[in-house]
């Protein structure tokens, strides 16, 4: 078994095929979209597959340590950040080929027209325990 | 009170299992019955140890099943079966929990359902410690184990099973690594400990050798800060020389059978390692005669790339070189082999670059560690102006 991420981003992925922004979708769209998602959960979970999801704010706050005894700097948001993660799921499958065939699945959620949005999202493997025979 | 001894208890899983199904259960629901009786014995067992385990885990689960059948009404017509069922009669022999692996490792199955439902069903672990020791939810894992139930649902038990089959999830099992809360690594040996002495099988006996080879090198795999230590490196005072002694034994019993297999080749590597008293005396040219088995029986990639690093022991970096330039060089760890062989014939330049690509590459953390060290130790040799920026990982 091995662990993927899915990454969704606001921006920072290249454009989608059926590219229109969420707030021109209508009510009716969005509820579907969501309920594709809800559903694509769902339905590792009963494969067995799912581990967490979760969706981001779009705005944060970046921190760094200014040294003993100050309290931590912070900044940001920064408009110019070009890479904005909008949320991720973790799936634990088989193999890579089973990643992409749920990562192109989760691609074709609805989105403006109940078309499918084709968004890019990144799929990273998760960097695993060091198997105990190697030689 | 005593605490149980829960690998006594968990040994009695499979057979208490088998029990239940030749007195009619279906496979599933003898399965969610013996967990309650797990459950229940190591509630009860401090305080009120039982003077048969097995018959009082059998009686239990026995009442359990009974319990679900009659609450699930939708079942009214089971129910009516297992009524009618004559008391419970003689417990069944070894053979059932050979047949419970042949079932469990059932080639309908994908390894990681396999794998789920041989912990849970013969080695008696809860969902909820085998979602620990994947770290998946418990909710997903108790998914994989009904979906790995329903497969196998049609499956008669009283057929001979594959015992390959069963070794390859067996092996899965072990080389999970030595995370989480569950040992995987001591599961692993105990349930093919169990399958050895139940089955005539020369790999069941070169895989157990195997397993506890390594396992014995465990204290001296890592630092006290939790890095890799590589094998020549490691504190050879530290392997468990019992365990040593143990898997040689099992592999040279297994050898004599003269029925080669790639888990008995794979343990006279491990072997050859074990008895060897520091790095420098080991026995390379018998390590490469046996990666040559290897390849004869496995013809795997992996392999011949392991071979590659051994031959360059053998023979000398250049001819270990020589042996990796032949092989695919998007092979998992083969930038690492020629970053490691390059070193050895002189070539640190050459030796630093590959090992930070090969940090950049490795698909554990522990390995990508100890390779960015690598490459940092040969680096630090040079003036800081010349250093590199293409360091992996940050």
């Amino acid at each position: 078994m091995a662990k993927y991420l899915l990454l969704k981003h606001y921006r920072g992925a290249p454009a989608a095929v059926n590219d229109v922004p969420m707030d021109r979708w209508t009510p009716e769209e969005i509820a579907a979209h969501m309920r594709y998602m809800n559903d694509f959960a769902a339905r590792l979970e009963k494969t067995g597959e799912f581990v967490d999801g979760q969706a981001l704010a779009p705005e944060g706050t970046w921190v760094r340590y200014d040294g003993e005894g100050r309290p931590p700097v912070t900044d940001g948001p920064f408009a110019e950040t070009k890479d904005l993660i909008a949320g991720w799921m973790v799936i634990d499958v088989d193999d890579h080929a089973r990643a992409v065939e749920l990562a192109g699945e989760l691609s074709a959620a609805p989105g403006a027209g109940g078309e499918p949005i084709h968004e890019w999202l990144e799929l990273r493997p998760f960097l695993t325990e060091p198997p105990v025979i190697t030689e | 009170m005593p605490p149980i001894d829960e690998s006594l208890l968990r040994s009695l899983t499979p057979e208490v299992l088998a029990a239940l199904v030749r007195r009619g259960a279906d496979f599933a629901a003898a399965e969610d019955a013996v967990q309650d009786a797990l459950v229940e014995a190591v509630r009860v067992w401090p305080a009120d140890p039982p003077r048969d385990p097995k018959g009082w885990l059998v009686t239990v689960a026995w009442r359990k099943f009974l319990d679900a059948a009659r609450a699930d009404t939708a079942r009214r017509r089971r129910e009516d079966r297992v009524e009618e069922e004559p008391a419970p009669g003689a417990v069944p022999g070894a053979d059932d929990t050979l047949q419970l692996y042949f079932l469990c490792a059932h080639p309908s199955l994908t390894p990681a359902s396999a794998v789920a439902l041989t912990l849970r069903a013969v080695g008696g672990l809860t969902t909820r410690q085998i979602a620990r020791a994947y770290l998946v939810p418990e909710a997903t894992m108790a998914q994989r184990v009904s979906r790995a139930k329903r497969t196998v649902s049609g499956v008669r038990l009283d057929r001979p099973g594959d015992v390959a089959t069963v070794l390859r999830v067996l092996y899965l099992v072990f080389n999970e690594g030595y995370s989480g809360d569950v040992d995987l690594a001591a599961e692993a040996i105990r349930l093919t400990r169990q399958l050895a002495a139940r089955v005539d099988h020369p790999e069941a006996a070169g895989l157990l050798a195997l397993m506890l080879l390594h396992h014995a090198r465990r204290p001296a795999r890592t630092d006290p800060d939790g890095c890799l230590v590589p094998l020549a490196a490691q504190d050879r005072t530290r392997w468990d020389t019992s365990a040593i002694a143990e898997g040689i034994g099992i592999l040279q019993r297994a050898l004599a059978r003269d029925r080669l297999g790639e888990f008995q080749a794979q343990a006279a590597i491990a072997a050859l390692h074990a008895d060897a008293p520091t790095a420098e005396e080991t026995d390379w040219p018998q390590i490469v005669e046996w990666y040559d088995e290897l390849v004869r029986l496995t013809d795997s990639p992996v392999v011949r790339l392991n071979r590659a690093v051994a031959v360059g022991e053998a023979d000398g970096p250049r001819a270990g070189l020589a042996a990796l330039a032949a092989l695919d060089d998007t092979l998992p760890r083969h930038t690492a082999a020629a970053a490691y062989l390059h070193e050895r014939a002189g070539d640190v330049e050459t030796a630093a670059r590959l090992f930070a690509e090969a940090a950049h590459r490795a698909t554990n953390l522990a390995e990508r560690d100890h390779l960015t060290r690598q490459a940092a130790r040969l680096r630090a040799h040079r003036p800081a102006g010349q250093r590199g920026t293409d360091h992996p990982g940050g």
